[in-house]
């Protein structure tokens, strides 16, 4: 049922779901939303749980996608205490684990930063790990979760967070615009002696391409996961 | 792999309604090719008509996932082994 909605961005929201008998979830992990219409015809879709459990309440991350089915549903006309079907947590590779030793890579764009962000607030008071967020977005306008993770890396000790932009970036930025190329990660990742877990994810191309630079640097196959969402 | 839309994290929900165990992070070994995978790894399309996960290396098709309105149905034709962590 839903709780509480809050935008992120122009075209993304963030909705607290109360789940009944929620018994927790990691890093990573997502759930599938169920929606039936009245004529019956069901439409499933993949979200991403964006932070930690609090008790039976969980977060989503919602990326309105123009046209779709289920997104600007969610993102715009489900009512607070409207209900939905959620089934979860799913999914037990792409996830990080406080316990798990060792620097790690976070690689994302769009809204592929969601299952991120759930690892950058679990590490928060559990995990010393050092991480560092590379996140690609279209414009300052689009960067989910931007200022709590300004606030984060002046808080959370280990945190860094570089933004990538594609089409038009903050004036100070001297990088410019542009994709992510193999010198962004050089600068801004672990080099691979650092033998850091890399978690990569967004739209297919952009992971298919961010890993490939991740293996042509030297890094780990077994180190680098990766998560596609479409696109 | 070029053209497919996501990868085997999105098979956790439908393979839970079949299997016990979280079978997305165990290694299914290509029937073509003998590559090892893991199973989020997969190549996988879908999710209509229904969802078809393809071997990284060769693109054969290692599982086929088809719900029908009173049945699901699970073609593991092209997967020679499944190894489960325990």
């Amino acid at each position: 049922m839903l709780v509480e909605r809050h935008p992120e961005t122009a075209a993304a929201s963030t909705l607290v779901l109360r789940v009944a008998d929620w018994p927790g979830h990691l890093a990573g992990q997502h759930v599938d939303v169920r929606l039936t219409a009245e004529d019956g015809y069901q439409a499933v879709r993949s979200y991403s749980l964006a932070a930690p459990a609090d008790g039976d309440q969980v977060e989503v991350t919602v990326q309105r996608t123009d046209g779709g089915e289920v997104s600007p549903f969610l993102a715009d006309d489900l009512a607070d205490g409207d209900a939905v079907e959620v089934r979860g947590p799913l999914g037990g590779w792409f996830v990080w684990r406080p316990e798990t030793p060792g620097p790690v890579l976070l690689v994302a764009a769009g809204s592929g930063v969601v299952p991120l962000m759930a690892m950058v607030r679990a590490r928060a008071g559990a995990s010393r790990a050092p991480f560092r967020l590379v996140h690609s977005v279209r414009t300052p306008d689009d960067r989910i979760y931007g200022a709590e993770l300004r606030r984060r890396v002046a808080e959370d000790a280990g945190l860094d967070v570089t933004w990538i932009y594609t089409r038009k970036a903050p004036d100070e930025d001297r990088r410019g615009t542009g994709r992510l190329q193999p010198e962004d990660l050089a600068a801004h990742g672990w080099p691979p002696d650092f033998e850091p877990t890399c978690y990569v994810c967004g739209p297919t191309g952009f992971v298919e391409a961010a890993a490939a630079m991740l293996l042509a640097a030297g890094h780990d196959p077994d180190r680098v996961r990766t998560e596609r969402f479409g696109g | 792999m070029a053209g497919a839309t996501y990868d085997g994290n999105l098979l956790a929900g439908p393979l839970a309604e079949v299997f016990a165990a979280e079978v997305t992070v165990a290694h299914a070994r290509c029937a073509g090719c003998g590559r090892d995978s893991v199973v989020a790894e997969l190549a996988v399309y879908g999710p209509d008509p229904g969802l078809v996960a393809r071997c990284p290396g060769c693109s054969d098709v290692l599982l086929r996932l088809v719900r029908t309105p009173d049945a699901t149905w699970l073609d593991l034709r092209g997967t020679a082994a499944l190894r489960l962590p325990t």
